[in-house]
């Protein structure tokens, strides 16, 4: 039987379920390799739309990944995705992902166009889709007009692309990426994160992202989680980090007098001065040089009222910032957690 | 993800039976396979001895020629005809397992193609089994299906009477011939599996058969013992194929066909347990 009966009315459910629906649940996650603990004591919940699992070289992001894809046996507590435990319903799991792996894999033999389709014929589509399927994936990841060239005559940022490719020409529910930007140049760096970006905006997948590069995962993702020596030391909302940021602001300001800082205590807001730019300008409280300040903002704090009081008091601003904790300020936090560990 | 649209969108169409997907990897091996010009030279030269014996089987029955002899048969028709029809092809089918079996699962282990296969669907069983299935079916063309054909050829000629006597035969045959199929295969695969280069994996493999002969030789010449065809692996397959066709005269091994078909199991058995420890997605170093 087909996905499908009632495509639009599946998809639609989907999208509410996915909204809320926990995608992959980790329950005391332990995983012991060689007679090694390689992940110890993970517990948290996922659900966005794009999940970053950040961490050092050796952290066990990969072998997070290979443990929800069944390749490593679970040692400790329990894993769902999409509410499937990972012990038991590893068919059901493997069906709903797409997963693009960090080494360098292909068929050798092979042209991109077989490949894409022999893999989306193994994920259970018929051999006709899967042309298709193939097809239009290569188009979609920049391929196509050498997807009838052998795999092994590409370069290394061409076989990342077809390795994106395998991995969501059978239209996954879950995307996962492990370490997808590795050996790419700049501009294909771009073009990969672009592609992954499009693809969590349509909303018919999830993306999992496994990276040390905390670029690539500030730019797509949502939802953070920082594994250190096998132990999870930080989950972060990333959408609710930016957003509680956004009530710290910077403000270098020029002319005016003493008037316009007494004024803004009128605002929802606590300020305080962080100094002059220059030292020259130091001993001048007058309002000739530029000023820095540093507000913290309440709730009910409105940009604009800022600007009538700049207005008021002659008051020029020269600049101002939203000051937010960028991903390095939360990654590098929880590197400092003792022994790695919340 | 439509070519014209050039957006991502998922897929919601029918979708395979899951039992059927091992025949994907064996279709596309097929494929690989039957691009190279030696094995389809190898394969065809393995019909022209059944086709020698099928054109017998019929002279021997063509009474017009008989009587320009004036004999009643060229030769017998009987176990050790069909003996020496499973020796013939068995040695075709070792060589077409020699030319096919090496590239079946070492280019994927030298590529790392591995994780690619088992993060779908599809189960590291399915793969075994969809890459035997290629020299299953391949060997099976050649060894008993052939000789199934000459039988029924002969007991058309011969007559039911001969059918119905020489009957355990068709059985010898299937029997016979699924040995041989399942000991190359096995071994030819578990080969591929164990060394990621083909060639080397080919060299191993013929190793395996004539060392293991010369070696069983030089063991029973050295310690004077018959223990050596141990390890003579086409030894043994003789071995058990001259019992099921009861030709006990004819038996080349020096030892008890007991003892041939417990070390073929014992192979095979090790050859499941060298792919299971092989064919993983990924392989974890101990230490």
């Amino acid at each position: 039987m087909g996905r499908g009966h009632w495509p639009l009315l599946t998809r639609a459910l989907q999208a509410v379920n996915g909204a809320m629906a926990p995608i992959i649940e980790l329950d005391g996650l332990g995983v012991t390799l060689g007679g090694r603990k390689i992940l110890q004591d993970l517990k948290c919940s996922l659900s966005g739309r794009a999940i970053g699992l950040l961490g050092p070289n050796g952290a066990g992001k990969s072998t997070l990944i290979n443990t929800l894809l069944g390749f490593y046996p679970v040692a400790a507590g329990a894993a769902r995705v999409f509410g499937h435990d990972i012990r038991t319903k590893m068919r059901q799991i493997r069906a709903l992902a797409g997963y693009m792996p960090e080494s360098e894999c292909f068929i050798s033999h092979m042209t991109a166009v077989s490949f894409v389709r022999l893999m989306a014929e193994l994920s259970g589509l018929p051999s006709e889709a899967a042309l298709e399927r193939a097809h239009e994936a290569l188009f979609y990841v920049g391929l196509g007009e050498a997807r009838y060239r052998l795999l092994s005559t590409y370069s290394l940022g061409m076989k990342q692309l077809a390795k994106l490719a395998q991995a969501i020409a059978h239209g996954p529910r879950l995307l996962i990426l492990d370490e997808p930007t590795n050996g790419l140049d700049p501009p294909a760096r771009q073009r990969m994160i672009r592609l992954i970006s499009e693809m969590r905006d349509t909303r018919d997948l999830h993306i999992l992202l496994c990276s040390h590069l905390l670029r690539d995962v500030e730019e797509t993702c949502e939802e953070v989680l920082i594994l250190k020596d096998g132990h999870q030391v930080h989950y972060a909302n990333l959408e609710e980090e930016r957003k509680a940021n956004r009530r710290f602001l910077e403000l270098e300001t020029l002319g005016g007098d003493g008037a316009f800082t007494e004024a803004l205590e009128n605002l929802d807001c606590e300020w305080a001065i962080s100094g002059p730019t220059t030292p020259v300008q130091a001993g001048t409280h007058s309002g000739d040089g530029p000023r820095r300040l540093k507000m913290i903002l309440g709730q009910d704090f409105a940009l604009r009222d800022l600007y009538r009081l700049a207005e008021e008091h002659d008051v020029q601003i020269r600049r101002l910032n939203y000051r937010r904790d960028s991903l390095e300020d939360i990654f590098l936090k929880a590197m400092e957690n003792r022994n790695g560990r919340p | 993800m439509a070519v014209h649209k050039r957006s991502y969108h998922a897929y919601a169409g029918r979708l395979t039976p899951p039992w059927s997907r091992f025949l994907i990897v064996s279709r596309y091996a097929f494929q690989k396979a039957l691009s190279s010009k030696l094995l389809i030279v190898v394969f065809a030269l393995s019909f022209f001895y059944p086709l020698g014996c099928a054109l017998a089987l019929y002279m021997n029955h063509n009474e017009r020629l008989l009587a320009m002899f004036n004999t009643s048969s060229f030769f017998a028709v009987d176990a050790r005809f069909f003996f020496h029809f499973q020796s013939v092809q068995g040695l075709m089918a070792f060589i077409l397992t020699a030319l096919v079996g090496p590239s079946l699962v070492s280019p994927d282990l030298a590529n790392h193609a591995l994780p690619l296969y088992f993060c779908r669907p599809f189960s590291r069983a399915e793969y075994v089994l969809g890459k035997l299935f290629v020299l299953i079916s391949l060997l099976s063309l050649v060894t008993w299906i052939p000789g199934e054909l000459l039988f029924v050829i002969q007991s058309s000629l011969a007559g039911a009477s001969w059918m119905w006597t020489n009957l355990w035969m068709a059985g010898s045959i299937v029997l016979g011939s699924a040995i041989e199929i399942l000991v190359f295969s096995l071994l030819a695969v578990a080969l591929s599996a164990w060394i990621k280069r083909k060639l080397a994996a080919g060299a191993a493999l013929l190793g395996v058969f004539f060392f293991g002969a010369g070696f069983g030789q030089a063991i029973n010449a050295v310690l004077r013992t018959r223990n050596g065809s141990l390890i003579d692996l086409a030894n043994l397959i003789a071995g058990v194929e001259s019992q099921l066709f009861r030709q006990y005269t004819l038996r080349p091994i020096g030892i008890p066909t007991d003892w041939a078909w417990l070390v073929l199991l014992a192979i095979s058995a090790f050859c499941l347990l060298l792919l299971e420890k092989k064919v993983r997605a990924y392989e974890v170093v101990r230490g």
